[in-house]
């Protein structure tokens, strides 16, 4: 048990699990929402793409974290509504206008970063638990307790809106709006987790165990509750990894993610290849 | 609950600037019931969706007598929702409390009630905590049938309802709608099946873009009338003028 228990009795370490364990409730729920509403992938188009935003915060701000938090905000939205603009005003699909935005601001991010002395790219990228300070803490618990709340809030319309777009609208309801706050709680979650998990990893705790989720339950609010308790677990595994192996915490904790991901493909109650190879069909 | 008349005031629906629905003019009466037919590309869902208030209105207007949009239920098509979606029929069915709940208000005490008595109507009772990505496509139509009966809407419309159901779930559906109308609701339905049509639709719209026949069925659907729905031109032309030019 020393292994397990040791690294944790660290201040950064500690502050790090907190951390994760706050965007661990909030990313996947609205990690499951991005896969049922077929858009898994733009939550790494907007990863992506507030990495310029973080960048020219740590130019404006000298390195602070709400600035660079705030920067990552703003470009996140940019990048969300930009693609949704050009997607109706050229008549193209929306997926690849956000290709094309997120390529761009990721080249963007880069460049700016290399350009600025003090910045350290591949912390950015890919995180460190040791970056993980009270004001990190904060921020990562801040972003996904808004992004909880939010969710919590606008959850049934939401839910509404991704299974019969159609109905909601005869009904009245509008259908946009949710859409829109959707976006930004996302943007918000991947913000929370960049000073841990890296712009380009803070993603992967909201999507991979929600990916995983339908292998693990049925029914929404299963999959949801499989999804959060997949996350806290690649929390605490990655974060030992990361400890023990020296990995960058990010890498460490999708790796983690994924695995149980795997498993659940494998051997998991729903939908896996034991489920497919060794249940035999019933009477009626 | 007597609902309104809804009258059609020389109203013109448009696709890109072509008319799907073109000058149409008529009424329907409180507690008809009305079959709307005419070839493909008639306009036949564009008039239905401008009527729940989902499609503009370019030209004309229709008066719904004071009703809103959203007390007049759509029943579209199938194929228009993700029935992979992982939620139960139960779920489902309670939507149709909506209009009473919106977003933030609590499932009303007596929808719950309702929404089990409406699957039962349906013949779905046991379904409750069934998903619907487990249903087949007759099953699926009875609870957005259940969920229309939730709804408790003084109107409604039905875009070729029977479509992908089998002879029993459609004969047990077409039960269900001729309740609606004998309670009074005023029942729209879009359909191909002309035996259906004669056999239970008092009123017919036989529509081909512009109107060919708004009337009682058997004279609505006369041969002759039946005929000019076929000819009449399908498809829009790229080289036509404005209407009030051309006239």
């Amino acid at each position: 048990m020393h292994w397990l228990l040791e690294p944790f009795a660290l201040g950064f370490m500690r502050r790090a699990l907190a951390g994760c364990v706050a965007l661990s409730l909030a990313g996947p729920p609205l990690g499951v929402l991005l896969v049922l509403r077929r858009m898994s992938l733009t939550s790494d188009a907007l990863q992506h793409g507030i990495l310029p935003g973080v960048a020219l915060g740590a130019l404006a701000g000298g390195f602070s974290l709400w600035a660079m938090g705030l920067g990552g905000v703003l470009a996140g939205f940019s990048v969300a509504l930009l693609a949704g603009w050009l997607a109706r005003a050229s008549g193209g699909r929306e997926d690849s206008q956000l290709a094309g935005v997120y390529l761009v601001a990721l080249a963007l991010g880069v460049a700016i970063v290399s350009a600025t002395r003090g910045v350290d790219l591949a912390h950015l990228l890919f995180g460190s638990v040791m970056a993980v300070d009270d004001a990190a803490l904060l921020l990562m618990a801040g972003a996904a307790s808004v992004a909880l709340l939010g969710l919590a809030v606008i959850w049934r319309p939401l839910v509404l809106e991704s299974f019969d777009p159609g109905f909601m609208r005869a009904v009245g309801g509008r259908g946009g709006v949710w859409h829109l706050g959707f976006m930004g709680l996302v943007v918000l979650c991947v913000v929370g987790g960049f000073a841990a998990l890296g712009t380009l990893m803070s993603v992967g705790l909201m999507m991979l165990p929600a990916v995983a989720a339908r292998h693990f339950a049925a029914e929404l609010a299963g999959q949801v509750r499989a999804a959060v308790g997949l996350a806290l677990v690649s929390s605490v595994a990655g974060l030992l990894l990361s400890f023990h192996a020296d990995v960058p915490a990010g890498p460490a904790i999708v790796l983690s993610a994924g695995a149980l991901w795997a498993a659940g493909l494998l051997a998991g109650p729903r939908e896996s290849l034991r489920a497919r190879v060794w249940r035999p069909h019933l009477r009626g | 609950m007597i609902p309104p008349p809804i009258v059609l005031h020389d109203l013109t629906c448009v696709h890109d600037r072509h008319p799907a629905v073109h000058h149409l003019s008529g009424r329907f009466a409180p507690g008809s019931l009305t079959a709307i037919v005419g070839p493909n590309g008639a306009g036949k869902t564009t008039l239905l969706r401008a009527l729940a208030g989902l499609h503009p209105v370019h030209d004309g207007r229709i008066d719904r007598g004071g009703l809103a949009p959203d007390r007049i239920a759509l029943l579209a098509q199938v194929g228009t929702l993700d029935r992979s979606f992982p939620v139960s029929c139960r779920d489902v069915v309670a939507l149709g409390a909506w209009a009473r709940m919106g977003a933030f208000r609590r499932l009303p005490a007596d929808a719950a009630a309702r929404t089990d008595a409406a699957l039962q109507e349906v013949g779905l009772a046991g379904f409750e905590r069934r998903l619907i990505g487990t249903l087949s496509a007759g099953q699926f139509q009875r609870v957005l049938f259940a969920r229309l009966a939730v709804q408790d809407a003084p109107v409604l419309l039905l875009d070729e309802p029977f479509n992908a159901v089998d002879a029993r779930t459609a004969a047990e559906l077409m039960a269900l709608v001729r309740l609606w109308h004998q309670q009074g609701r005023t029942v729209i339905a879009v359909t191909h099946d002309l035996d259906l049509v004669v056999r239970e639709f008092p009123e017919t719209l036989l529509l081909a873009r512009a109107p060919v026949a708004w009337g009682p069925t058997a004279r609505a659907l006369s041969a002759e009338h039946r005929l000019r729905a076929r000819l009449a031109a399908e498809a829009w032309s790229d080289a036509a003028v404005p209407c009030r030019d051309a006239a």
